[in-house]
């Protein structure tokens, strides 16, 4: 069969030091004839010369100086094929930054084989490297019970290790797909059927990994895609505006209609786009692909593409807080309030842990109280001293999760992200943290627990789905009026003349032929809130949210039409903004500038320009047109 | 999906990801066969266009036909294409094929150093004006933080330990030993100033796999990859003085991977015509970090 068209399938071989994991993958590429020719009797030839016993692990570290030496041959990723595909195997290395190595193999990995010595029985990693798999969503497991020779063949001691790890994994939630009673060194049970036990009546190795599924793509699933970038290569006369992503899930068609989140905006797939391919009409998991859509909608990278119809039935959440299962990788432990950021599929925000629900230990399941930890085992070649790692590097913390810790948490992130729960949508409940520069921990989503403005998100999602649009585009009025629309801000402490130099400004503006509106409070506070306008009394909070709220969206329906809109309030808060732009989700993040006139800022609101000489209007409301110029809102 | 498939779609998100996180970004062209796949994976990323600048390293000691390949290839794709060289030391004639150095230090200082100092902005870059069609001193000086190459796992002993992402600090060093995770699609792409980012997309890849995909996608290589009727042809492209061709009578796409499936070349190193190889005492180790070999 040709190479290119063969399924493949990635497997990892995990394991406690010293269980034989080497010795498995030698014996894996020797019975398979997978090794260069006379490799083996070479190795057979140098350790009897030696007067060494062979073993299967000498032929790797062959490989390796040989390697080194120029051929081709690869033993961080070993091939091997059956009859029924070709298989990869992918090293684990286990130096010192062991999880760090041992997570990035793995990852990689669609089935695994874990090996466990019959003679030293289940240790700290046999149980780590499990409950990691089930972490990384490796769900193909097979295990191996190994070195059955040693303690020549017994039935018994093999069927009391195949229980005890079997409660293990039950535990995670993972049901292997076989229990193997192996030799590696002596060939038992790994191609061929062992003479040894006959009162084993499975399957061998290779049959087991034949019987492996191949790797499916998750066609199955709703579709999502993180939009990885937006193209459009105008300079070379290139007019296509290109949503580029890998698919993570599910199947997408020209003319369906899909959301993005967390902007909750909608728009309809116009053309699937591919370079020096044949031309297609769908896209499906796994690709990196791209898309042009119907309307000009303003989306950038972060954003999670799903199909309207899907989501009837599973919608991503949008939400600033949520519970995850995370390990920690970090040199330093990972501290409660402590700014990281945090990226899932594309997007990329800041994030703090919020709480710790409990700390476990991988192997034990123990939940770690203070002292008396379980320590990693660091060090995985053979015979090497085992070393406590968090010991020798790592000062361990209270109300911190520490390195090589699993916990059960909350995070925060600083504005919303779209994701799904990792019971029914996996792939894209997946995060990694990074502190400063470093990814040093991931995790999984497991349960949206949402925030303050959760129930206001909602209403707006549900708008923007239901926004219904002539045939104008906001781009299309910019064009038109030489304008951006935006909402200019105007706040500051009581004693400054705010309504005089936003009226100021909107004369200015309009003697320009700009499209400007000064929207008076009162005109929504008598109207549009009629029936809540008791909003200053201060115990009305929600009142005042609820204000705001409608505030914005008269504002939303204003900025449509492409107009300048300018609006003053007293002492505005941050909380007070990060509500007004959850309510304006508008097209980019430059669409609301405040102006703080005052001299100094009295509240915690990040304006973006101070005006502190604002006894003369017209050089104030000239500051702000200088601004708009500088911004490019105002052109022309 | 199939292997190549999935190759493909790998490479391209590792580009495409390069791309959005990297101001500075550049991709090394060596116009042998990894770099030109990458060069297509590149252009199939970003639906025909290669929105960043190539950049070559002129020996001046490369078979002339990989530079008239070079240049046509780039006016017919119209590549933003850059090359760089070490004139002090082609001046000084401290060369191998000058009699001055030997084959591993001629290497340090035709490529390496020409590669660190080009990449850094700090000797001249002269690019391609499509205008003329001729090079032309480039007044971009801005040092490169993110610099994508086509090295490949399988190539040999330390490639097979490198990231998709892979740090380096201000000298172009590349700590083995501590590197960052990758997982789930995520890679480092934040970076302290003063250090850089080596993007390796080709990096599953496979001799093979590369010479399956440039038939599948009928990748332009230079000629010299195949016999011209004298029975011997190139594997593996560098300088003319320390690379000579293989024996071989393959002349197409299919023979060269029948060749490596089952043929003579399947268990034969592919830079076993690569003169400078052989005379390495671990020097060459130290070049290669530098991944322009």
């Amino acid at each position: 069969m040709n190479n290119s068209e063969q399924n493949d399938l990635n497997i990892v071989i995990v394991g406690h030091v010293d269980h034989g994991k080497s010795t498995v993958i030698g014996r894996l590429l020797a019975d398979t004839d997978s090794l260069p020719l006379g490799k083996l009797e070479q190795i057979k030839e140098m350790c009897r010369r030696n007067s060494k016993p062979f073993e299967y692990a000498f032929l790797l570290d062959a490989l390796k100086d040989e390697r080194s030496q120029g051929i081709t041959i690869d033993t961080a990723r070993s091939f091997f094929k059956t009859e029924k595909r070709r298989y990869i195997i992918i090293d684990a290395p286990g130096h010192i930054e062991f999880l760090k190595n041992m997570i990035t193999g793995a990852s990689r990995a669609e089935a695994a084989l874990l090996v466990i010595d019959a003679n030293e029985g289940i240790q700290e990693n046999s149980r780590r490297h499990g409950y990691m798999l089930s972490m990384l969503g490796i769900s193909q497991i097979a295990v191996l019970v190994n070195k059955m020779d040693l303690i020549n063949y017994n039935k018994k001691i093999y069927n009391n290790i195949v229980n005890e790890y079997s409660q293990f994994l039950r535990k995670i939630n993972i049901n292997p797909m076989a229990f193997i009673p192996v030799s590696a060194m002596r060939g038992d049970n790994i191609a061929s059927k062992s003479k040894n036990m006959t009162w084993f009546d499975g399957m061998t190795v290779l049959e087991t990994l034949d019987n492996f599924n191949d790797a499916k793509q998750p066609d199955d699933l709703p579709f999502r895609m993180s939009v990885q970038d937006v193209y459009k290569f105008t300079a070379a006369n290139d007019d296509r505006r290109i949503i580029a992503g890998t698919v993570d899930s599910g199947i997408l068609r020209v003319n369906d209609e899909i959301i993005f989140y967390p902007s909750g905006k909608k728009t309809t797939v116009k053309s699937i786009e591919e370079f020096n391919a044949a031309p297609k009409n769908y896209i499906s998991s796994g690709y990196a692909s791209g898309f042009t859509v119907t309307e000009q909608i303003y989306i950038k990278r972060g954003e999670l593409c799903v199909k309207s119809v899907e989501t009837e039935k599973i919608k991503p959440f949008v939400s600033t807080t949520f519970k995850a299962s995370l390990f920690w990788l970090g040199k330093e432990p990972m501290d409660l309030n402590k700014i990281y950021s945090l990226k899932i599929g594309s997007s990329k925000v800041d994030v703090k842990l919020k709480k710790i629900i409990k700390v476990i230990n991988a192997s034990s399941l123990d939940e770690i109280q203070t002292n008396g930890r379980n320590l990693f085992v660091g060090r995985d070649a053979p015979g090497a001293p085992q070393i406590p790692v968090g010991v020798a590097d790592t000062p361990f913390q209270k109300g911190a999760i520490n390195r090589h810790e699993v916990a059960e948490c909350i995070l925060e992130t600083e504005r919303p992200i779209a994701f799904d729960t990792a019971d029914i949508m996996p792939l894209t409940s997946r995060f990694v943290i990074v502190d400063r520069y470093e990814i040093s921990g991931g995790g999984i989503i497991t349960e949206n627990i949402g925030d303050e403005y959760s129930e206001i998100r909602e209403k707006v999602l549900l708008r923007n789905f239901k926004w219904e649009r002539g045939n104008i585009t906001p781009a299309m009025r910019a064009e038109r009026f030489c304008q951006k629309a935006c909402m200019l801000i105007i706040t500051g402490n009581q004693d400054a003349d705010k309504k005089i130099i936003a009226k100021t400004l909107e004369q200015d503006l309009f003697n320009e032929g700009r499209i400007a509106y000064y929207l008076g409070i009162g005109n929504v506070l008598y109207g549009v809130d009629s029936d809540i306008k008791n909003i200053y009394s201060n115990a009305q909070r929600e009142n005042r949210e609820e204000h705001i709220r409608r505030l914005s969206e008269v504002a939303n329906i204003l900025l449509e039409t492409g107009a300048i809109l300018i609006v003053t309030a007293t002492m505005l808060t941050q909380d007070d903004m990060d509500l007004i732009k959850t309510v304006l989700t508008r097209e980019s993040e430059g669409d609301i500038i405040t102006y703080w006139i005052g001299k100094n800022i009295d509240t915690d609101i990040k304006a973006d320009i101070i005006i502190s000489d604002f006894e003369d209007s017209d050089r104030a409301s000239l500051m702000i047109k200088k601004d708009l110029q500088d911004r490019n809102i105002i052109y022309n | 999906m199939n292997h190549l498939d999935k190759l493909e779609s790998k490479s391209i998100h590792i580009i495409r990801e390069s791309y959005n996180q990297f101001k500075n970004l550049c991709m090394l062209w060596s116009i042998g066969k990894d770099s030109t796949v990458l060069l297509c994976l590149a252009r199939k990323a970003f639906f025909g266009h290669v929105p960043f600048p190539l950049v070559h390293i002129d020996t001046h000691y490369k078979i002339p036909e990989m530079i008239t390949y070079r240049d046509n290839l780039a006016r017919e794709y119209k590549l933003d294409l850059i090359y760089g060289e070490n004139a002090e030391a082609l001046k000084n004639k401290q060369t191998f094929p000058d009699k001055n150095v030997n084959r591993i230090e001629c290497c340090r200082l035709l490529k390496t150093e020409a590669l660190r100092n080009t990449l850094s902005g700090e000797w001249t870059r002269y690019r391609m004006n499509h205008d003329t069609g001729k090079y032309e001193v480039s007044k971009d000086k801005e040092a490169y933080t993110g610099v994508i190459v086509g090295v490949r796992a399988d190539e040999e002993g330390s490639r097979s330990k490198e990231r998709y992402f892979s740090p380096r600090d201000k000298n172009n060093d590349w700590d083995v030993g501590d590197q960052p995770p990758e997982f789930w699609g995520q890679y480092k792409t934040d970076f302290a100033p003063g250090t850089h980012l080596r993007i390796h997309p080709l990096l599953d890849w496979t001799e093979l796999d590369i010479w399956e995909y440039i038939r599948r996608e009928d990748v332009p290589v230079v000629p010299l990859y195949f016999d011209d009727g004298t029975g011997s042809r190139y594997r593996s492209l560098g300088c003319y003085p320390c690379t000579s061709p293989v024996e071989s009578t393959a002349k197409n796409f299919d023979d060269i991977i029948e060749e490596l499936k089952s043929g003579k070349f399947a268990n034969i190193a592919e830079r076993s015509g690569r003169e400078q190889d052989k005379e390495d005492g671990g020097g060459l180790e130290e070049l290669r970090k530098d991944g322009y070999m």
